[in-house]
């Protein structure tokens, strides 16, 4: 076991440690102490991780280790990352001391059973990201519902019953189906003509999973898309996703936007397409609509939301659009903007959630109609407000851009015409410039509703609730432990915005094997690794540039 | 007749203490009755290790008998930690105020008396290789529950409930004897492993199979199954609630063996690894209707005995799911084992349905009568911690929720329904597992979550200590056993073996000796089978 490893295992283990020491002690009010440090320390082992991988080989699976636990099911605790794991990762550490930050004056009753599950939940994601076992990457996926469901449950809002059963049933309703669909390949693979073995390994089934016939892997890809597209949540699956996310408490909503949805688009592009490449191939149009219905439908309801979190919530079925989009694009450029999305939605969502979680703590209301105008009375939270507003909406420069755009891109790319021509870039699924265009008025939509939602709370006269009084221990304007909670999400959404030639780097090798893949399983001509050339380019740009608000968007769209 | 005998250790150290139970149990001095449950848990322990050196038998499932004793013996002695103290409390309490101790009215010895014949019953069922044999070791297990059922309490509503228990039971024995009767008539043999040959060799005549489907619908009284299940909720509800556990556990285990041993006969091997398609369809049909049925009235149900009778339907349907999947090819590994992963399942649902219930016997109200609405279980995380978590991890292991040990059964049936290509039946228990999450995550949730100190119950917990301990080895076992699964994982794959009757010459009755010597062999090269495959 390597020392990397063992740091590894110690971002899951100490966590669990940390929570059970957490639940056994006397006093039901501590926790906040333990689970802040232990999340900034957690840091530590996640930054030398970060240091000590190899992202030349970024597709290679790392700090592997394995160790058999049910070997009659072939059930090993396997665990390992490529980079792109090891991005989500570090996006799941990162976010850890920011919710436990965020919680200090908003959690004030049974601290104890909040933060050990917190913990908890910490080690679980990591665990999912990690997993290099087909199960136990599903019990981990699996597990994040109950500390998730506990925080709803106990320390949501005044809905918070319905919310927290409504998540659990419908996450686990489609995991269920997913479990089937998970057995179904390893059993495939067990034949005697195929492996003739019964493996969990991610990487062996993976092998073996595209000689599936058609039928069979358009059911595996339907049984694997009731668990994931719920996750993400994917319309018309998203009628959870609103209700919990605003009854959740805000280190709830920030995890659960953060890094929670982030597992269903994870699951599609660990499993559902290298399990299912020709299926997915075949109905990445369909799926791509879907997507685009949600960007556009969620869009709007955004737009005549006055609840504010409520907003965000459905602004965070919008984003994911984007990502299932690049996903269903099945190229180099959607993959990478899919995931830069998924790491900068984290960012500047989470951000979002943070504000309005802090603004509520004020003034117990997320009633656009009922408070408004803060800007003058709090300048600094207004300040953060537009910034992370604006990274949502994708204003170049901050790290919403990028993502979205290649996105966008993809779906251009992936166009049957184009690549019949032989075009440059042009490669993937058959979706073509019409899902663009539709997917792109998305952008301007969320402008829209963003800003609309900017300019009423923010600017204009200030309104407050008539029955508002200073809270008892927060300043008017945000608090210094506020601010540090923030700076590192803004922080994040600048350097995102502009190095995400960094992100792309670190993750084209993974991403260009997974096109590989589908491309061989689908019998097509492999396309030259386009991102590649796309980072040269854009690194031309980078030292080229002068400005480094101009290299993005360039770099981004010269392919 | 020797072999016979070398198996049948652990039963005859049982029987043993069964009548050692009956007369101290009612002797007059106090020391001495109490020795009652320490000779039951001894005799326990010594069947379980006679279990664990028994030998292999010849039959259709060689290798069953030892993991399904010491499963039995391991279970009971946590029913038999429950079951202390349910009856005598009232007559304790009389010899305190002064009343002399009267034999007459003490029911001590016959509790644990029953209790202990329900036990022998349960193992004999492991060991029987004849219908006849079958029928009187599963009613040996049955007649004496439906007693206990009456005494466990002094409320009416358990003289009701073992009223009803014991009609629909015998009518249950009945149509189950009836099919018996049949198979015996188109197979001319009582013993299963002729029968298996008959059918092997002449196929199944009609009234062969219309004996098979009628002891298969008879039996399913014994696991709560659809068509034979009304009787549940109202029997769990009536009974003392470590009685009720004994229910959950003991019949079904005892029902799923013998299906296990009369679907044998008419074989998995004939149709291509699937049962024959007449009983193939029926428990098709049984098992989506028992899990569906189970499922969606415990979502209505209040009273959390009851929830958990309906959830105790449920799981049969699940487990029926293996017993369709079947053995699998021979010597194929366990994933595609639905047999094995009954006896797995069958471990863990005894497991934790024990710990549910022991949090349930442990509690009561202030008159003694014992909790059961969900109301009584509100907040009790915070109340009694010990109980409140058993509960919790008791209840999310039978929701199935990973990494819990209730989720590595339910994987081993998902594994060999799929291998037997049940996709159907397999999409239904998943739904099912979704449905069941409803009623399983309001436990959870009340218990734990939906803490309101003003609604809390007043509730006590009950004197009796080994109940709670009962309840905390439980939960210690759903989360121990699931890091250490493997040798139990292991255990119920060797024990699942499955020999198939090969057709032979149809006087081959008349020839025990050869037929014998045939048998070794085949079993032999099966074994050689396995061994390469491993």
């Amino acid at each position: 076991m390597s020392q990397q490893t063992v740091l590894l295992l110690a971002l899951m283990i100490v966590p669990l440690l940390v929570a059970l020491r957490i639940a056994f002690s006397k006093n039901p009010d501590t926790g906040y102490r333990p689970a802040l440090i232990t999340s900034w320390l957690l840091m530590i082992p996640a930054w030398k991780l970060i240091a000590d991988f190899d992202f030349s080989q970024g597709a290679t699976t790392q700090f592997a280790y394995s160790i058999s636990w049910v070997e009659s099911l072939g059930l090993n605790f396997s665990i390992g990352m490529d980079s792109v794991s090891l991005l989500l990762i570090l996006l799941s550490v990162l976010l850890g001391p920011i919710v436990v930050m965020a919680s200090k004056t908003a959690i004030v009753k049974d601290k104890r059973m909040y933060y050990a599950w917190l913990m908890v939940l910490q080690a679980a994601m990591v665990g999912v990201f990690a997993a290099q076992d087909l199960l136990l990457f599903y019990i981990c996926f699996e597990f994040t519902l109950l500390p998730m469901f506990v925080l709803i449950r106990k320390f949501g809002s005044t809905n918070r019953v319905a919310a927290s059963v409504k998540f659990f049933l419908y996450t686990f309703t489609g995991s269920m189906m997913t479990l089937a669909g998970m057995v179904y390949i390893v059993w495939f693979v067990a034949q005697p003509d195929q492996l003739g073995q019964w493996t969990l390994d991610i990487a062996t089934l993976t092998q073996y999973a595209s000689n599936m016939s058609m039928g069979e892997q358009t059911w595996v890809l339907l049984a694997m898309l009731a668990g994931f597209a719920v996750k993400v949540p994917l319309f018309p699956f998203h009628t959870w996703l609103p209700l919990a996310h605003t009854e959740a408490p805000t280190a709830g909503s920030v995890i659960l936007a953060g890094v929670l949805l982030k597992l269903g688009t994870y699951g599609i592009y660990r499993f559902a397409i290298p399990l299912a490449p020709t299926a997915f191939f075949e109905y990445a149009p369909e799926i791509a609509v879907l997507s685009i219905i949600g960007i556009i439908y969620a869009g709007l309801i955004c737009w005549v939301q006055t609840d504010i979190k409520k907003l965000v919530a459905y602004s965070s079925v919008s984003h994911l659009g984007f990502c299932v989009l690049g996903l269903a694009a099945l190229n180099v450029t959607g993959f990478s903007g899919s995931i830069l999305y998924m790491l900068s939605h984290g960012l500047s969502t989470g951000g979002l959630f943070l504000m309005i979680g802090f603004m509520y703590e004020r003034y117990h209301t997320r009633d656009m109609n009922t408070v408004g105008g803060l800007a003058s009375k709090m300048p600094i939270w207004a300040t953060f407000m537009v910034f992370f507003a604006m990274a949502s909406v994708g204003l170049p420069g901050l790290n919403g851009f990028p993502s979205e755009v290649l996105c966008l891109i993809s779906a251009f790319q992936s166009d049957a015409a184009w690549s019949a021509a032989g075009e440059p870039g042009a490669w993937g699924s058959s979706l073509g410039p019409w899902f663009a265009v539709f997917a792109g008025t998305g952008m301007v939509i969320a402008a829209m509703y963003l800003l609309f939602m900017v300019g009423k709370i923010c600017f204009g006269p200030l309104r407050e609730p008539e029955d508002h009084h200073p809270h008892d221990e927060l300043p008017t304007d945000l608090s210094m432990r506020e601010i540090i909670t923030l700076s590192p999400l803004a922080i994040g959404c600048i350097l995102f915005g502009l190095q995400p030639t960094m992100l792309l780097d670190a993750i084209s090798e993974p991403v260009n094997n997974t096109v590989v893949l589908v491309e061989q399983a689908n019998g097509l001509e492999s396309a030259p690794t386009r991102v590649d050339q796309m980072i040269e380019h854009a690194d031309e740009h980078h030292e080229s540039a002068a400005t480094p608000d101009h290299h993005t968007p360039e770099g981004a769209s010269h392919e | 007749m020797n072999e016979k005998l070398a198996i049948l250790w652990p039963e005859i150290f049982l029987f043993i203490a069964t009548c050692l139970v009956m007369i101290t149990g009612q002797w007059p001095s106090r020391a001495i009755r109490h020795l009652t449950p320490w000779i039951c848990a001894i005799a326990l322990t010594v069947a379980f290790f006679a279990a664990m050196s028994s030998p292999t038998t010849q039959g259709m499932f060689p290798a069953i008998v030892p993991y399904a004793k010491m499963l039995i013996a391991g279970v009971g002695m946590l029913i038999l930690l429950l079951l202390s103290g349910t009856v005598d409390r009232e007559l304790e309490r009389e010899v305190d105020n002064g009343k002399a101790f009267s034999s007459i009215r003490s029911n001590r010895g016959e509790f644990y008396a029953f209790f202990m014949f329900s036990i022998t019953g349960l193992m004999l069922t492991a060991s029987a290789d004849d219908l006849i044999w079958l029928f009187l070791a599963l009613e040996l297990t049955s007649l004496p529950t439906y007693i206990m059922v009456a005494i466990s309490t002094n409320e009416k509503k358990s003289l009701e409930a073992a009223v009803k228990y014991f009609f629909l039971g015998a009518l249950g024995a009945a149509t189950f004897l009836y099919g018996f009767a049949l198979i015996y008539g188109s197979a001319g043999s009582t013993n299963l492993n002729e029968i298996a040959q008959v059918y092997a060799t002449n196929g199944i005549s009609s009234i062969g199979m219309i004996g098979l489907l009628i002891a298969v619908i008879g039996i399913s009284f014994k696991i709560a199954a659809v068509p034979m299940h009304f009787y549940t909720p109202d029997v769990y509800q009536g009974a003392a609630s470590p009685v009720a556990a004994m229910l959950a556990f003991v019949p079904k285990t005892a029902g799923f063996l013998a299906l296990m041993f009369i679907l044998g006969t008419a074989g998995w091997a004939s149709n291509g690894n699937h049962l024959p398609v007449e009983l193939e369809a029926t428990l098709w049909i049984m098992a989506a209707l028992t899990m569906t049925v189970g499922n969606i009235l415990a979502l209505l149900q209040s009273s959390v005995k009851r929830i958990l009778a309906y959830s105790s339907i449920a799981h049969s349907g699940y487990m029926l799911v293996g017993l369709i999947a079947g053995p699998g090819e021979a010597g194929g590994p366990f994933y595609q084992n639905g047999i094995a992963a009954i006896l797995f399942y069958l471990l863990t649902y005894g497991v934790m349905t024990v710990g549910v219930f022991a949090v349930l016997a442990s509690l009561e109200h202030r008159n003694g009568t014992e909790a059961d609405d969900i109301n009584d279980i509100r907040g009790l995380c915070k109340s009694q911690p010990v109980l409140g978590w058993t509960l919790v991890i008791c209840v999310l292991s039978m929701l199935g929720f990973p990494p819990l040990l209730g989720f590595l059964g339910k994987v081993g049936l998902f594994t060999s329904g799929i291998a037997a290509g049940q996709y159907a039946l397999i999409v239904i228990l998943g739904i099912n597992s979704a449905i069941a999450a409803c009623y399983y995550l309001r436990l959870v949730a009340t218990a734990y979550i939906d803490d309101d100190s003003k609604t809390r119950p007043t509730i006590y917990p009950s004197p009796f200590f080994m109940r709670k301990i009962a309840g905390v080895i439980s939960a210690f076992a759903v989360l121990f056993l699931l890091v250490f699964a493997q040798p139990l994982v292991n255990g119920a794959y060797k024990a699942s073996e499955y020999v198939p009757a090969i057709a032979g010459e149809p006087e081959h009755e008349d020839h025990h000796a050869q037929d014998e010597i045939k048998d070794n062999d085949e079993h032999a090269s099966n074994e050689v089978a396995i061994i390469t495959n491993d």
